[in-house]
């Protein structure tokens, strides 16, 4: 019987991914949605908006098809909800969460809603443990800390997914051996990226600690929305129920947002900046949000989204909001890449907010700050001069900044290129020393003197 | 009066509901059979919409919306100090106490505990005539901060009764002789500015232990600072800085739709670090509210009135209260997000054209003020708020709103934060309009030649600014001896003065006195290369003086005896020029 009162034929309009049902009663947002297509197809969606006249529902599939008449919906009384159990870990999932491995479904041993609670900001632990990279740009000048949401801004053909997957291979916490897990969320990347990463957790044998969401370029494009949250799901359920470390690698961040625009246009939405829309912020906050520690319990959800700065350009809302909400940033440059300098990290732009939370005595070495202060501001004033020399040339300069000069070249040469070497960071720091020794002692006035006396090389 | 209708319509965090007759602007709701909390933000015929402070999913048509017949109400009284509230003044530890680590729905707790007892002692007694803003007692809130109990605005009587003892928030502690009955709490309209006497000027700065704002771009105590920065120059830190270190009585921190991870740094080292003036924990003095940017849009409209409420009432005892509002965008596209979904006609990049009167209305609720009641007493806030600007373009709505308003302009600079020079404050655009007001102060508080010594640090920087442009050009060569020196001492003035490591164990505040002789030293340091100059001294040999490296540490130098080494470094900058004279 209320099954019956629950379906409906009143399809009115279609908009985009849009339909307008009317008279519906009793549904409520967020509702999942059952679309049956009079060939007895079945495409799904959601309520997004209801008034006394009509349900607005996204499709979450292509409307090809669907037409006002002889489409029937069926409501489901239930918000968008995830299966979870431990028997995730190793599956594959497309984007609205249903395996695609050939496997049967989990057997949960939970239900939950996707849109996920806030955590409670007074039950936050604070992030406090060095995750070890290998790279020296990070580890040196921008350490991940566990806890943190650490994007990488990319370009397109800048080697982010390489970096990613070295991350993901190399990423150890010191004197630690605890349980970790990788979820790895595509969002309408090609075929040919998730093939690299599912290749890449094969190979470094971390696949039984993988859970795979997969919505790739040609499926479709709403589904995207609901993809990360479907992720970020199961890391919260791995991490605070299961007491696992988990890295969540999120990747494109812009086809998502790129996503959420074409929804908002197809509601004839007020648009933002560059047609996206206002609420994007908060939309994406609700994402990379889903990271950190809870007191009390030992796992954590450390995040690593990627995304494609469009025509390379930061101040784009897609790397703008991202960044206003993310606890820094691992910036690529083009200019390095294109010197074939790898990783091709801009260490001026990229940041690390928790860095601090995770350097220093006890944690790394006590003269880390220091040296990182000082690498970033004679590297600065390298490049500066670099300007000025290609201007006024190299003879127009003093001796000192000749010596600044050489040093931010070999800073690039030497400390940002590696390669695929994975560093330790007592290498990274050293190396650090050594390129500080080009420079008088006198320079070094970020680094206390007794760290100066203790590992200056110079004469 | 109390009415109730039914939801027709829900679109985000707005709702609509028929058949609510009787309902006011502003009042609050009860919505759905979760009982979520809302405000009444439009009326057309007895259709409400309804601004909704929690997540609306799940809510359907028909469910039951009542109208509460009183506006959204702030709870005042002992407890708010070292309490963290969400942006409707929920207290979180309680909520997590109820619902666990996650923030769930439809939650009512009161915002001040009922049941905590607190020692209260009369300052009046039976007889005496009070009326709105008059101390009737006092409790000892935390160990440093005294609360005055005070008759609420608008009511006044002869006391009749007065007691003395412990007692929970709720309970009556005097009684009126028309009937009134006084107790710890008073509930005040969250959107409405407290009253107060008179509004006085601002003579006296709002000291924050920073070089670059003390001494170059000072805040009145009772003024506005708001501080522009793209992502990554540090406004977050500076807010925290301020509220670590500034001299305030009271601290409210509003964090609005910011990082929940930067909100537990707060959390976990406020009750570590002590206040440098009483020695107390940070936390005795500080109110967070905080709504992070996944918790719903409407509560964090809310939270800058929940904060700036909770800062008027600690005004009203007389008390120099800061508010750091971190960041008042994300507050302006809670107002933008809620606006759009009213279908509002938009103004600047769909910002409703009230922003600019809304964010005047807000900035305007600090200042200093004689309070009210019989006492004399004089109260101040003193406003800080962080704006975030898309793309770090000041050309935005919020910045250029905010620029009207604001006393002075803290302009945040990519191009210093990515060298790491913190705090990267960009001198160049940066302003204060208080210099002339506070100009007295520091002549007489700490030295009679402050004023002159910051002309003279702008000229210089001002001056540096076009030998580089020299420089870009041509190269160093070109310039001059004393052009050489002149721009080696805005380098040592940026690196060695303006230049403050936020995370120093001494460097991190830095007290006028000690501001004012790095000042001399830098200035002798600078006479002392011109004479050289006019010695004949090579240049090279001038910049490489040893005495130059000292300049750099002196950031280092702690406080007590500071002044001592300052004078021995000045004397061997005097030893160096007679040795010349030889």
């Amino acid at each position: 019987m209320d099954l019956l009162t629950r379906e409906y034929g009143t399809l009115r309009s279609i908009a985009g991914p849009l339909l307008f049902v009317e008279g519906v009663r009793r549904v409520s947002i967020g509702e999942m949605v059952a679309i049956l297509l009079p060939e007895g197809q079945e495409r799904r969606g959601q309520v997004i908006e209801i008034s006394e006249r009509y349900a607005v529902v996204q499709v979450l599939e292509t409307t090809a098809g669907i037409g006002t008449t002889g489409t029937r919906l069926r409501f489901s009384e239930s918000v968008a909800r995830m299966a979870l159990s431990p028997d995730l870990l190793g599956r594959r999932f497309n984007g609205a969460g249903e395996p695609i491995d050939g496997l049967p479904d989990i057997l949960p041993e939970r239900w939950v809603g996707i849109i996920g609670n806030p955590i409670n900001p007074v039950a936050r632990d604070k992030p406090a443990h060095f995750i070890q990279t290998g790279f020296s740009t990070i580890d040196g000048l921008n350490t991940l800390v566990r806890g943190q949401k650490l994007p990488i801004f990319s370009g397109s053909g800048l080697p982010a997914k390489e970096i990613a997957a070295q991350i993901l291979r190399q990423a150890r916490v010191a004197g630690e051996a605890t349980e970790f897990a990788v979820v790895f969320a595509a969002m309408g990347i090609t075929f040919r990226e998730a093939a690299f990463f599912l290749d890449e957790f094969e190979k470094s044998g971390v696949s039984e600690h993988t859970v795979v969401f997969l919505n790739l370029a040609d499926d479709p494009t709403i589904e995207r929305l609901l993809t990360p949250r479907f992720a970020l799901t199961a890391a919260e359920y791995l991490a605070f129920t299961h007491h696992r470390h988990v890295l969540v690698i999120l990747t494109d961040v812009t086809n998502y947002c790129e996503a959420l625009r074409e929804i908002a246009t197809a509601r004839e939405e007020i648009p933002g900046r560059r047609g996206y829309p206002g609420y994007m912020y908060t939309d994406l906050a609700t994402i990379y949000e889903r990271a950190g520690r809870i007191r009390g319990r030992p796992g954590s959800v450390t995040q690593l989204p990627i995304l494609t700065m469009p025509d390379d350009d930061i101040t784009h809302p897609i790397p703008d909001l991202t960044g206003y909400i993310t606890e820094g940033q691992i910036v690529l440059s083009r200019d390095l890449h294109r010197k074939g300098i790898y990783p091709p990290i801009d260490v001026l732009p990229s940041l690390s907010r928790l860095m601090n939370l995770g350097i220093g005595e006890g944690k790394t070495r006590a003269d880390h700050r220091g040296v990182a202060d000082q690498l970033y501001a004679f590297y600065a004033q390298g490049r500066d001069l670099r300007r000025l020399a290609a201007i006024v040339g190299e003879e127009g300069l003093t001796e000192s900044d000749k010596r600044l000069l050489k040093f931010a070249e070999r800073f690039e040469q030497e400390f940002v290129s590696q390669g695929p070497e994975d560093r330790s960071l007592e290498q990274t720091l050293s190396l650090g020393w050594k390129l500080l020794s080009l420079l008088p002692k006198e320079r070094l006035t970020r680094i206390k003197p007794d760290w100066i006396q203790r590992y200056y090389k110079g004469g | 009066m109390e009415s109730k209708g039914s939801i027709v319509k829900v679109s985000g965090p707005a709702v609509v509901a028929g058949g609510m007759v009787g309902s006011r602007m502003y009042n609050r709701v009860i919505v759905g059979a979760s009982g979520l909390l809302g405000e009444v933000i439009r009326l057309e015929g007895d259709r409400a919409t309804i601004q909704v402070y929690e997540d609306t999913t799940g809510l359907s048509l028909g469910e039951d919306v009542i109208d509460a017949g009183e506006p959204l109400l702030v709870e005042l009284g002992p407890g708010l100090l070292t309490s963290v509230f969400d942006g409707v003044q929920r207290p979180l530890d309680a909520i997590r106490q109820e619902l666990g680590d996650f923030i769930g729905r439809g939650i009512v707790v009161p915002a001040l505990s009922r049941t905590r007892q607190w020692p209260f002692v009369p300052t009046v007694k039976a007889g005496t005539s009070v009326s709105g803003g008059d101390v009737i007692g006092a409790i000892a809130e935390t160990p440093r901060i005294e609360h005055q109990v005070l008759v609420p605005p608008g009511t006044s009587g002869k006391v009749i009764e007065i007691r003395e003892g412990s007692f929970r928030v709720t309970e009556t502690v005097a009684v009126l002789d028309n009937g009134t009955t006084l107790t710890l709490i008073q509930k005040w309209p969250v959107r409405t500015p407290r009253p107060f006497r008179e509004r006085l000027s601002s003579t006296v700065p709002f000291l924050t232990g920073q070089r670059i704002f003390d001494f170059l771009f000072p805040l009145a105590a009772g003024g506005t600072a708001i501080v522009p920065g793209g992502f990554g120059t540090g406004k977050t830190v500076v807010e925290q800085t301020l509220a670590k270190y500034a001299q305030a009585d009271i601290i409210v921190y509003v964090g609005c739709g910011e990082r929940g991870n930067e909100m537990t740094e707060v959390l976990a080292d406020f009750p570590e670090l002590t206040d440098p003036v009483s020695g107390r924990p940070l936390m005795e003095r500080t109110v967070l509210v905080v709504n992070t940017s996944n918790m719903p849009v409407a509560a964090r409209e809310a939270s800058i009135y929940t904060g700036i409420t909770i800062a008027e009432y600690y005004r009203d005892m007389g008390y120099r209260v800061a508010l750091m509002a971190d960041s008042t965008s994300r507050w302006a596209e809670a107002l933008r997000e809620i606006s759009s979904r009213l279908e509002e006609m938009p103004g600047e990049e769909g910002y409703p054209t009230y922003l600019a009167t809304r964010l005047a209305n807000f900035y305007e609720r600090g200042g200093r003020v004689a309070c009210l009641g019989g006492s004399d007493r004089q109260g101040s806030i003193t406003v800080v708020s962080a704006i975030s600007p898309p793309g770090g373009d000041f050309s935005e709505p919020v910045t250029q709103c905010s620029m009207r308003v604001a006393g002075t302009l803290w302009a945040l600079d990519s191009d210093l934060a990515h060298r790491r020079h913190f705090p990267a404050i960009d001198w160049k655009r940066s302003y204060s309009l208080y210099l002339t007001s506070l100009e007295d102060y520091y002549r007489r508080s700490v030295a009679p030649d402050w004023s002159e010594l910051r002309r003279e640090m702008m000229a210089l920087l001002q001056q540096e600014e076009e030998l580089q442009e020299v420089v870009q050009l041509v190269g160093i060569d070109a310039l001059q001896d004393p052009q050489r020196i002149a721009l080696e001492l805005s380098r040592i003035i940026r690196d060695d003065f303006l230049r403050q490591h936020a995370f120093s164990e001494v460097d991190a505040a830095c007290p006028l006195e000690k501001q004012y002789w790095m000042l001399k030293v830098i200035f002798a340091y600078q006479s002392l290369c011109q004479d050289l100059l006019k010695k004949g001294r090579p240049v090279e040999e001038i910049l490489n003086l040893p005495v130059r490296e000292e300049l750099g540490r002196m950031k280092e130098i702690p406080v007590t005896g500071f002044v001592d080494r300052a004078k021995k470094l000045m004397a061997r900058m005097d030893k160096e020029r007679e040795r010349e004279v030889e």
